[in-house]
């Protein structure tokens, strides 16, 4: 009800692009752009997949009001982390490598913040997806387009302009044999970008 | 004279019916692939025609306030599609978010009103100009212009122009007049783009603007802008006119509608973009229902306007 709601109002467009919607243990990446993208992109999931994802969220933005934190825990389902102050016991990464061994799919954004650059290029990614990339080498990763969220709740912004958003999941990524860091983050980050050099063509 | 509406109902319903009947026939002979999926395509527009034809009628009937509002989120639906894919910058964020619920929503309550003096400038001076205003004063100078443009040019085509179809029934001394003139307006209108695309798969060889649109042909423009003009001149009695003048008034009307859109799509190629949308069905998005409208609608208002003040 909610998610029709969300799909109604960003009037979001969902593309699946050599991937297939699947309910399993997944993480999908997404570029970070407005405080829309966790709803919306949660709302353009079909209700199968939605009802086993867990989006990633930063508790300082979600627990701003009680109505975000009962948006976030009670609708999203979303696993708040902590951003500053990390310590063994709140390490983030042991909470998506919970999600992911309880069967759920993970949705990250690693470019840890809202990107407000107009050209759209990425911001550089955190190594967070490097190393569950690593420690849970079976899931896939599905990089997900998110488009024109900047422009329909910038960051800044408190009024929203009703533009249509669109949702583009693309092929999985998978850690190569022994491939570096810094090589598997760029080749995340690329595997991001082409989605958005496809949607320039169609 | 609600008699003429009331009878314009029974016939659109009933056409539709008709053709929901072939489509259900249609889909039941096609044996071939290609032809399944015409069948298919025409379906799926028909279905969308329904629900067009029944939000058009009911409101009709409600009166010009219900035209008003109908109108209004039409041209809400087109100016979403419109903006959506055309880059703007943060820079117009409020602009954007004026226009689309303070020009949008007061230009149709000026139709409404109706404050004739009010709706014909409201966007060409007011909106243009303070728009642009309120963009420039944000301070982000790149592709200004463009920008703007993009803007300006989406409010005049899927707000102005569009309001101007909501503003048809103030052209007659009694509005029931006015409404059956509308109705009669979209009928010509909208038919010529039906008969157009059936002509065209008739007969269609000869493209009428291959880089445009490659679907229009030139056995489609003649037969569809002569079909919808006959049945423009037929029903001559729900309008004002003559039955010369309805032909006359058809044809123009129809003309106009062709050429919105191929304007429209010379935009949609610009951008690289097929339709507007996807929302209704086998039409594409509100806009691309609505372009050919949205050109024919101002040109017929302030014509007859002009004709019915020389007293014709």
């Amino acid at each position: 009800m909610i998610a029709l709601v969300i799909r109604l109002l960003s009037g979001v467009q969902t593309r699946w692009v050599g991937v297939e919607p699947a309910v399993k243990p997944r993480i999908y990446f997404a570029n970070h752009l407005s405080n829309l993208d966790l709803p919306v992109l949660w709302a353009a999931l079909p209700p199968a997949i939605r009802r086993r994802v867990q989006p990633v969220a930063a508790r300082d933005s979600w627990t701003m009001t009680p109505i975000h934190h009962w948006l976030a825990t009670r609708v999203f389902h979303a696993e708040l982390i902590e951003r500053k102050a990390i310590t063994h016991e709140n390490n983030p990464l042991r909470q998506m490598e919970a999600i992911i061994d309880r069967g759920n799919a993970l949705v990250i954004f690693p470019e840890g913040r809202r990107n407000t650059s107009d050209d759209g290029d990425l911001l550089p990614f955190k190594p967070g997806i490097w190393h569950l990339a690593r420690n849970r080498p079976e899931v896939e990763l599905v990089p997900t387009l998110l488009d024109n969220l900047n422009r329909i709740l910038p960051r800044g912004e408190w009024l929203p302009v009703p533009l249509m958003a669109s949702v583009t999941f693309g092929a999985p990524v998978r850690l190569g044999e022994g491939e570096s860091r810094e090589a598997f983050l760029e080749r995340c980050q690329a595997a991001l970008a082409a989605l958005a050099d496809d949607r320039e063509e169609t | 004279m609600s008699g003429d509406l009331y009878w314009f109902s029974i016939a659109i319903l009933g056409l539709l019916a008709a053709a929901t009947m072939l489509g259900v026939l249609g889909a039941w002979l096609a044996r071939s692939d290609r032809n399944r999926g015409v069948v298919a395509d025409a379906n799926s527009r028909l279905l969308a025609w329904w629900f067009l034809a029944g939000s058009i009628i009911g409101a009709a009937w409600l009166g010009q306030t219900a035209l008003a509002v109908l109108f209004g989120l039409a041209s809400f639906c087109a100016l979403r599609e419109f903006i959506s894919i055309h880059r703007t910058r943060r820079g117009d964020h409020r602009a954007l978010f004026l226009a689309f619920f303070i020009v949008l929503p007061l230009q149709y309550v000026f139709v409404a009103l109706p404050w004739y003096g009010m709706f014909t400038i409201f966007i060409p001076v007011w909106a243009f100009l303070l728009l642009t205003a309120r963009a420039a004063v944000a301070g982000d100078t790149t592709r200004f212009l463009e920008r703007t443009a993009k803007v300006q040019f989406g409010l005049l085509i899927c707000v102005y122009a569009l309001s101007h179809v909501a503003a048809i029934p103030q052209l007659t001394q009694d509005p029931t007049d006015g409404i059956a003139l509308l109705c009669w307006f979209l009928t010509v209108v909208q038919l010529s783009d039906v008969f157009q695309w059936v002509w065209g798969k008739a007969l269609g060889r000869m493209k009428l603007a291959p880089t445009l649109s490659p679907n229009k042909t030139w056995g489609g423009f003649i037969g569809g802008i002569g079909t919808a003009t006959a049945i423009g001149t037929a029903l001559w009695w729900m309008t004002p006119f003559g039955p010369g003048h309805a032909a006359a008034f058809a044809a123009g009307a129809c003309f106009l509608g062709v050429l919105g859109g191929l304007v429209m799509s010379a935009i949609k190629r610009d951008a690289g973009v097929k339709d507007w949308g996807a929302s209704l069905g086998g039409h594409g998005g509100v806009l691309d229902r609505v372009d050919g409208l949205a050109f024919a609608a101002p040109v017929f208002f302030h014509i007859t306007r002009w004709l019915l003040g020389q007293g014709i």
